[in-house]
């Protein structure tokens, strides 16, 4: 049974230059899906229609049986607390401790007032506590997120949306700003909440030997359309050429 | 379980949230003192002859006829353009000036160009100047000097010159230390690092900075006028406002001074994005 | 740099200099200022200074009753500073690009700012004068109305430097925009918001002697009134004070920025 389906998908923010053009696919609960191409293929933007960050105006998404173009304000923010979203700039709130930073994650279940004035239950707070121990971050619980490094708050982030309980996490180039070291870390945890928790993970990536080692499979995105759609083993050095472009040859030797 | 000692709990058991760092503290102080004397503030306000509810409704009628019907009366329009200019010209003047001024000052102030001690006593002679009123000074230089342009100019100087110093030898002390050490194992002297090491990487900074400082001198420029007699477009609103009593005449005014105020903002907008990036997007 | 690019640089300056000049020489004929000898009235007047602006001992008499109006004054640029901060808080975030709600509210806001920032605050004072007369509310509402312009454009530049990545995360959670704007926006920019709300506070407490001298309340007036009666050594003791109220009020607002930012 599919959890995500993209029919026909497109985009545009100008008249003259449509970034997504026709997209399909189908996505099955607990995949680990990596989405590869040039920058400027349309890979962050498809990511954000999927949870409508951005406004799609062709085409259809469902998301869990639902019509995710039609839904209204409560429907989307239902929609929005079921879907987690990691980023390649983590977007934490700096100057706010790694908790509160995780416990952000739970908005999405709350009144406005209960969020403004920053009510949580104590098993919300101890849920927060298990995934940064599950991160390995726990200790840095009560230090502000600005004193952490890339990797640090990039797992902030991952705690962020597993906190939301989501049943698909949308990561938009989650390590194309962390050192090889941190990309690992940060690959390998978001490998076993698919595995582990059976969580479905879209990802954005750059590197193309990253996306065949972890993921069960792999859409390829050129100049707004999907080019290759298979296993990682599938991808073939035509297929890598056909997907960047000239730009093949600078990503290998880079 | 070994996470439990991470974990900061109140007395009642339940979790912190924040670290209670200084910083958190000194906010939530600072917010909670403003508070408290602004309430303090509300009680102890001279409400001498005071009618809220007429005052308002007076004030829409007044601020609807001067906004709506603005209209000359005692003075021509070439008269008002003519005052405007005064304005203008006051504020070019105590820029002008006050930039040449800071200019020198700002190098004594500059750590990097001067010796602590120098540097430590100009900014304190500034921050005094700072510490007393713009339209203090003119009055005080209108007796002391005698009434006239110059008692405004002067006046307006001081604050030029300390706003400007400040910007300036901040300006200064960014410039690459690289600079200086490659002129001085040339043998340059301070001077000669100064003109050619100094001023060619931050004079089109410092020129947007006199710029602003103009913008702002606009506007002190209308108060001179209206409040120490300075002459300009800001004497003839205190004379439509406090003399005429014309609603009318005083909206006109209003409008003259707005308008030149908003072009000169638009001005320095471009100028800020187009050497301060990182103040503005 | 080439020698013909040189040239032209000089070139430019040249003609700068140039405009830079006839603009000083209008600007002095037109207000009839004489360079030479406004710059020869400085030690003159510095000597005046030094010889009638005097603290006596027939001046102290007077220290409480000036105390009295300066603190009237500071309470009141405290209260039009945090009332205007409160309006400006919510102008500064439905007119920023990152928490706007709609296009309309956002340009709203910046006109409401524009406008109220570059009418000077003596037009402010002169206008509310005439209705609402002598007393402490009119250089409140002036005060207020300067301040509402200045810090809704500092807010908006706060805002919209700061948060946008954090506002994104958070409406991906499937936050409610008051969650986010209470939990992205504020705290990242509760900082600089209180920094510049401290330097209005000060700006204000300058500002309310020039609106006091307007309105005739508070030191502004009781300075006026001096002057007015020749009383230079009253004039001196008030001068005094409000410099030393403004030296402390900048000290503290250092020390509180030192440590928040």
């Amino acid at each position: 049974m599919s959890l995500l389906k993209v029919e026909g998908l497109g985009k545009s923010y100008t008249a003259d230059k449509q970034i997504l053009k026709n997209i399909n696919f189908d996505i099955k609960q607990g995949e680990f899906i990596s989405i590869i191409g040039p920058s400027g293929a349309g890979k962050s933007t498809m990511l954000r229609c999927i949870n409508r960050m951005v406004d799609f105006q062709e085409g259809k998404i469902t998301f869990n049986h639902q019509d995710v173009g039609s839904l209204n304000k409560k429907e989307l923010r239902n929609l929005r607390t079921n879907i987690g979203m990691v980023f390649q700039h983590y977007n934490l709130v700096p100057r706010l401790t790694v908790l509160e930073n995780v416990l952000h994650g739970r908005f999405g279940y709350k009144t406005t007032l209960q969020g403004i004035l920053g009510r949580y239950t104590e098993a919300e707070k101890e849920h927060a506590f298990y995934l940064l121990e599950k991160m390995g971050i726990h200790e840095h619980a009560y230090k502000r997120c600005n004193q952490l490094s890339g990797g640090q708050q990039q797992r902030v982030g991952i705690c962020r949306a597993l906190i939301q309980e989501p049943q698909l996490i949308l990561c938009d180039e989650p390590i194309a700003s962390l050192d090889p070291n941190s990309s690992k870390i940060i690959m390998d945890h978001l490998k076993s909440i698919s595995t582990e928790m059976g969580i479905t993970c879209l990802v954005n990536l750059h590197q193309v030997d990253v996306a065949q080692q972890y993921s069960d499979r792999i859409i390829g995105l050129n100049n707004g359309e999907v080019v290759f759609n298979g296993k990682g083993h599938e991808l073939s050095e035509e297929k890598i050429h056909k997907i960047y472009g000239t730009q093949t040859k600078q990503l290998i030797i880079a | 379980m070994m996470e439990a000692t991470y974990i900061k709990r109140k007395k009642d058991g339940r979790i912190h949230l924040k670290s209670g760092n200084r910083g958190d503290r000194v906010i939530g102080w600072t917010v909670i003192s403003l508070a408290v004397l602004t309430v303090v503030a509300f009680l102890f306000f001279n409400y001498a002859g005071l009618e809220l509810g007429s005052a308002l409704k007076e004030t829409a009628y007044n601020l609807k006829v001067m906004f709506l019907e603005p209209t000359l009366n005692h003075f021509s329009l070439e008269e008002a353009l003519y005052q405007v200019g005064i304005t203008l010209s006051l504020a070019f003047l105590a820029t002008i000036i006050g930039a040449i001024v800071a200019f020198f000052l700002s190098l004594l102030a500059a750590t990097n160009l001067a010796p602590v001690w120098v540097s430590r006593i100009v900014r304190i002679f500034v921050a005094i100047i700072r510490a007393v009123p713009t339209v203090l000074w003119v009055l005080i230089f209108a007796i002391a000097a005698g009434l006239g342009s110059e008692a405004a100019v002067l006046g307006m100087l001081f604050h030029s010159i300390a706003y400007l110093v400040k910007a300036f030898s901040e300006a200064f002390e960014e410039v690459d230390n690289g600079i200086f050490e490659a002129l001085r194992s040339t043998g340059a002297n301070w001077w000669h690092i100064v003109r050619s090491g100094v001023l060619p990487s931050t004079f089109t900074y410092l020129l947007s900075w006199v710029f602003l400082r103009f913008e702002i001198n606009f506007g002190v420029a209308v108060a001179m006028g209206a409040a120490a007699g300075a002459g300009g477009i800001g004497f003839e609103l205190f004379m439509a406002s406090g003399f005429y009593f014309d609603l009318r005449e005083v909206g006109f005014i209003t409008y003259a001074i707005l308008i030149i105020a908003l072009l000169l903002e638009v001005i320095s907008t471009r100028l800020k994005k187009r050497y301060f990036p990182t103040t503005s997007d | 740099m080439n020698e013909k690019a040189m040239r032209k640089h000089r070139w430019q300056s040249g003609i700068f200099l140039l405009i830079i000049l006839v603009l000083t020489y209008l600007s002095s004929a037109i207000t009839k200022f004489n360079f030479v000898e406004g710059m020869a009235t400085i030690p003159e007047a510095i000597g005046w200074i030094f010889s009638n602006l005097m603290v006596t001992q027939e001046s102290l008499d007077k220290l409480p009753k000036i105390l009295e109006k300066l603190a009237e004054t500071i309470f009141m640029s405290i209260a039009a500073t945090t009332t205007a901060a409160i309006v400006s808080l919510f102008l500064g975030v439905f007119g920023s690009k990152t928490t706007k709600v709609n296009n309309f509210l956002s340009i709203f806001a910046r006109f409401v700012a524009s406008v109220s920032r570059n009418i000077p605050v003596v037009a402010w004072s002169l206008i509310l004068l005439i209705s609402f007369g002598q007393n402490s509310v009119t250089g409140f509402l002036a005060l207020f109305a300067g301040t509402v312009g200045f810090l809704t454009r500092a807010f908006i530049e706060s805002i919209d430097e700061a948060s946008q990545s954090s506002v994104e995360a958070l409406t991906a959670t499937g936050a409610t925009y008051f969650q986010v704007v209470s939990k992205a926006v504020i705290p990242q920019c509760l900082p600089q918001m209180v920094s510049w709300v401290l330097f209005m506070v000060e700006t204000n407490i300058r500002n309310a002697t020039l609106v006091g001298i307007l309105t005739g309340t508070g030191i502004g007036y009781t300075f006026d009134m001096y002057y007015k009666l020749l009383n230079y050594n009253a004039v001196a003791l008030v001068t005094l004070c409000i410099v030393i109220t403004v030296i402390i009020v900048d000290l503290i607002s250092n020390h509180v920025r030192k440590v928040i930012l």
